[in-house]
């Protein structure tokens, strides 16, 4: 027969024996956690990607100063995109005897291909969302600019050559947040078949040509790859990660949120494995000792238990992926409706990363173990006392841990993240193994207070304390994942949910100038809206960086090309903004008043490449100046406060032109404020971003959501650490048991031993995984998810409770049936 | 009968280092048993019984002296050597029987076969489970089977592969007398029908005289040879 064959059957005879099924159980759901976690990741990615594309009019937009030739369209339509097609340039319009410089926006019919415009249909009276953009003949207006030419619905506005009637008040546009805070012209939009008529486009004109684009990711992808590196001067590529900080940071700080989830799964179903192989050791050295008395060579033992695990392996990572697949369905259809997205297929890759995952947690903490068992004492089949094997723990769970290292690293694409948790693992089992040992040495002298159940359920926890030490490792580990559960969703997530108050400022005022200050805070509080800090903002370019002179063609990514071709608003402020930390070099003083100082954000700062020490030199309005970095500032882009990129001291840029700018918040019902703000103020532009708002705020939502769901998995993962941990020990237990029962012990006294030994190893392991668990969230809050978290001793009593409560019960059902047998039956079983 | 000499031991020794000092379990033990001879080792408990069927089975490894099984020197073969040897020419009893918790009467039977690759392990392993008179039971786990049923199983997994020697350790030790007495019969007829050599160590002087030859162990020195 052939050793596969072999293996095979005895992989049949195990499995109908019941010695594989918790293995299998803690495999399948390290298995499933990655892969669900990975499907609906992959997929929610793509999906609220596509969400936040609605605030670019497109999922993939094409830039270009001189025109869209043809053969880009037709080769978008080829790979089946949408399209759509705009045209932008600043004019002059008229009507009556007023003209007004405005941006106009020329737009296809398809335009906007995602998202919506909003407009009223009579000035300053309530906007709803519309369907495409203005037919020909017609045009839409911003109300500042209807306000400032005197005219409303039904008038007539002179555009270039020919006169278009305003068909409605322009009051939103998908695309109007790229560059929110630069387009303060007023706003025309008109359809692009009228543009020729009006002569306005001429060869030396300024305008920027855009084509949306819009459909399948794999094709939007495609286009990237084969335009992006040809691009020239004039010409580029914009997506949503590109246009929104805030919602790339929220983004970004979901999908951490997820990974966490399904490395901490992984981690507890290793723990489970790790002792579940543990037990099926100890259950069959006598085996492979019997084994090696009929005749089977080490090598023989080896593969046979080796062919076994590796087609466990394999079919429980399929069994995983299954139901990691089928969980995924489970999560969209539940948040699909929610969010009101369309969901991508799911790509191939999660499938790997399952199947990758089974197989590292079998090599890595099954393998090692079982290739022990050939070194049995063949000679145990004459004297059983010959024991055991010593499993190194070393060999043993050391390539478990570095196989979790690789793991880690292969599946968390964030560094930061995956040190943490390596960190934390290690500090874990560290922690836990000191504490319970140092418990376990504090509870000797407790043995000889108490009844009878009392000694021997507290004699039971010291008398074996190696096993103790495992099984409280267990527990420890195992309510440590249910309680950093805890700490995460209540904490961790609500304080997310908080850096988004349901007063975060919705509306943005630009363009004050400094002698209307007084003037605005006065209006607003005559409209009972408190008057909020006001920003001045000075408007300049970047020149040159250590005195070498810059342009955008010195920086690799496009976002830092971007970034240096427009221009930067420089503020300058005394103290550090609220939400905002110095992450390296110092906060100037009082006494710096008006030095050549720069504080830069620490994002901008890695873009650029740019450090404390360096010094830029900046451009403005014909006037420069330089100025040296001395601190980097970490911003919370989610806040939606008013940020700046770079800031000086105040001092340093009197005398520059200035305009101030302002963000609060204002409920819908009383959006008429602004509508009286724009006929006195008609300079200053509002800005409405209570949809980028909403849309951020979903995102928040869906991914808390999400981060629930998948913690389910890390959930069941803490309850299987915990029912192998109970396992380990049920074979010595039964046993005395028995011998007890044969000696006399009644079954009141037996039970409450028992009861007594799991309530008190929950108790312990509770208090461990309690103060673990908070330890980890303090430094996971900190350093990945930028939150501020501290521990309290409420989490530590609750761990305590859990912990006594939890095992108490479930070590009590776990070995309860031990004393319903006949003690003979199990003597003879032995 | 053939009357080759099936397991030979010359000058074998075993000594333990042990927290009391050196212990000598076997002194300068030299045997030799033919095929097909039916032999008793007997003495009293600590005489060294057990040691020294460790050391004719391969089992354990001597300070000393030699063992050879079928012509074959057992300490110049590897580990893995005698494990190949005791698959092809060595069957054992044990006093706990030693079966696989997780593997029916039917499958520990044929658990031998299908390590030696055999093809028809099933039938062989059915054929000597109704020889022992268990095929009502094939699909019983040990714990399901009383003592003197789970040492039949062991019996008919010893036969099954038909080895050149057989190696009893105290096989009625777990029993009642008169189960005991039907596993007796039981092994010394299938012993007859196959031919086998058997080495049974016990105390039981009863069980003891139903062999050929009876060694008498004591402090570790085959003592004299009873008749």
């Amino acid at each position: 027969m052939s050793g596969f064959r072999l293996a095979m059957r005895h992989l049949h005879r195990e499995w109908r024996a019941g010695e594989l099924k918790v293995l299998a159980m803690a495999l399948v759901i390290a298995v499933a956690s990655v892969t669900s976690v990975n499907f609906f990741t992959s997929r929610i990615h793509q999906a609220l990607t596509g969400q936040a594309n609605d605030l670019l009019g497109g999922d993939l937009v094409y830039l270009s100063e001189s025109g869209i030739a043809e053969e880009r369209v037709a080769r978008a339509v080829e790979l089946g995109l949408r399209s759509a097609k705009t045209v932008e340039f600043p004019t002059m319009v008229l009507a009556g005897e007023k003209n007004q410089l405005v941006a106009l926006k020329a737009a296809s019919s398809s335009y906007p291909l995602l998202g919506h415009n909003r407009t009223a249909p009579k000035l300053f009276a309530v906007d709803t969302e519309v369907t495409g953009g203005p037919v020909a003949g017609t045009i839409w207006g911003g109300s500042r600019l209807l306000t400032i030419l005197g005219v409303d619905v039904g008038d007539v506005i002179t555009v270039g050559n020919i006169n278009l009637k305003v068909a409605a008040v322009l009051t939103s546009e998908p695309d109007q947040s790229e560059g929110v805070l630069f387009n303060i012209a007023p706003r025309l939009l008109m359809h692009a078949d009228d543009l020729p008529a009006t002569g306005l486009v001429q060869p030396a004109s300024r305008v920027v040509y855009r084509l949306l684009l819009a459909g399948d990711a794999g094709a939007i992808g495609q286009i990237r790859q084969e335009w992006e590196p040809k691009l020239k001067p004039g010409e580029s590529l914009h997506d949503v990660q590109d246009a929104r900080p805030e919602v790339r940071s929220a983004l970004t700080r979901g999908e951490n949120f997820l990974a966490l989830a399904a490395l901490v799964s992984v981690l507890l179903a290793g723990a489970a494995v790790a002792m579940a192989t543990r037990r099926f050791i100890s259950r069959h050295l006598d085996s492979c000792a019997i084994m090696r008395c009929l005749g089977a060579e080490q090598a023989v033992i080896s593969r046979l238990y080796l062919t076994q695990m590796i087609v466990l392996g394999l079919l429980a990572s399929v069994v995983g992926i299954a139901v990691g697949y089928l969980a995924q369905w489970g999560l969209m259809i539940f948040l699909a409706p929610l969010a009101g997205i369309e969901l991508p297929a799911p790509s191939l890759w999660p499938v790997v990363l399952g199947l990758v995952t089974g197989m590292v947690t079998l090599l890595g903490f099954v393998v090692p173990p079982i290739l022990q068992l050939k070194n049995v004492p063949t000679l145990r089949v004459l004297r059983r006392d010959l024991g055991g094997l010593q499993i190194g723990a070393l060999s043993a769970y050391g390539i478990g841990m570095l196989a979790f290292v690789a793991l880690v690293l292969f599946q968390a694409q964030d560094l930061k993240l995956a040190a943490a948790i390596i960190a934390g693992l290690i500090l874990v089992v560290l922690l836990l193994a000191l504490v319970s040992g140092g418990l376990l040495l504090l509870l000797k002298p407790l043995r000889k207070k108490g009844g009878p159940a009392w000694r021997f359920g507290v004699t039971n926890i010291s008398r074996r304390s190696g096993h103790s030490l495992i099984q409280m490792i267990g527990f420890g580990v195992g309510l440590m994942a249910l309680l950093l559960l805890a700490v995460v969703r209540t904490d961790l997530l609500s304080e997310w949910e908080n850096r988004l108050p349901a007063d975060a400022p919705n509306r943005f005022l630009i363009n004050i100038q400094p002698e209307q200050l007084d003037g605005v805070r006065q209006f607003l509080r005559s409209e009972g809206v408190e008057p909020p800090l006001l920003y001045p903002m000075v408007r300049a370019r970047l020149v040159e960086v250590n005195g070498k002179a810059v342009t955008a063609d010195d920086f690799k990514t496009d976002r830092a090309k971007r970034l240096v071709k427009r221009e930067f608003n420089l503020s300058w402020a005394e103290q550090v903004q609220a939400g905002n930390t110095v992450t390296s070099g110092r906060w100037w003083q009082p006494e710096d008043r008006g030095k050549a100082f720069f504080s830069v954000e620490q994002g901008l700062a890695k873009e650029l490449g740019l450090g404390v020490g360096d010094s830029l030199t900046y451009n403005v309005a014909g006037q420069r100046f330089s100025a040296e970095i001395t601190n980097l500032r970490q911003v919370n882009w989610e806040s939606f406060k008013a940020n700046f990129f770079v800031m000086a001291p105040p001092g340093l840029l009197d005398g520059y032109p200035v305009n101030y700018i302002t963000g609060f918040y204002l409920p819908a019902a009383q959006h008429a404020v602004l509508n009286r703000m724009v006929q006195q103020f008609p300079n200053i532009t509002v800005l409405d971003v209570a949809t980028i708002l909403d849309q951020v705020r979903g995102i928040i939502e869906q991914v808390i959501m999400a981060v629930e769901y998948v913690f389910i998995f890390t959930v069941l993962a803490g309850l299987m650490v915990m029912y192998a941990a109970i396992h380990a020990t049920l074979d010595d237990r039964i046993h005395e048991a028995a011998v007890l029962r044969t000696l006399g012990g009644r079954r009141s006294q037996l039970m409450s031993s028992i009861v007594l030994e799991y309530a008190g190893l929950g108790l312990l392991s509770g208090l461990v995984g309690a103060i673990t668990a908070g330890a980890i969230g303090m430094v996971v809050a900190k350093q990945v998810f930028d939150l501020v978290y501290v521990p309290g001793p409420a989490l530590w009593l609750s761990g305590m409770l859990i912990g006594a409560i939890g095992v108490g019960v479930a070590g009590t059902l776990g070995t309860r049936f031990v004393l319903n047998q006949p003690p003979l039956k199990t003597l003879r079983g032995m | 009968m053939r009357s080759e000499i099936v397991v030979n031991t010359q000058n074998l020794h075993k000594r333990v280092v042990s927290p009391e000092g050196e212990l000598t379990l076997l002194q300068g033990v030299n045997l030799s048993i033919a095929a097909g001879e039916t032999v008793a080792i007997v003495g009293a408990s600590g005489s060294g019984k057990s040691t020294l069927l460790g050391l004719l089975a391969g089992l354990d490894e001597p300070t000393g002296g030699q063992v050879s099984i079928g012509g074959q020197d057992l300490f110049a073969l590897d580990e893995d050597g005698r494990a190949r040897l005791r698959g092809e020419k060595v069957g054992f009893v044990f006093q706990a029987f030693q079966l696989l918790p997780n593997l029916t009467a039917l499958e520990n039977v044929m658990l031998p076969l299908e390590l030696a690759g055999r093809h028809d392990a099933q039938q062989v392993a059915e054929g000597v489970l109704q020889r022992v008179g268990l095929t009502a039971r094939a699909s019983h786990y040990p714990k399901q089977l009383s003592g003197g049923e789970q040492q039949r199983v062991a019996i008919a997994r010893a036969f099954a592969p038909h080895p050149q020697v057989l190696f009893a350790d105290e096989p009625t030790g777990n029993l009642d007398r008169s189960t005991g007495e039907r596993i007796i019969d039981l092994l010394f007829q299938l012993n007859a029908e196959q031919g086998t050599t058997l080495v049974l160590v016990t105390h039981d002087p009863h069980l003891a005289a139903r062999c050929q030859r009876q060694l008498e162990l004591d402090e570790g020195q085959l003592k004299a040879e009873l008749q």
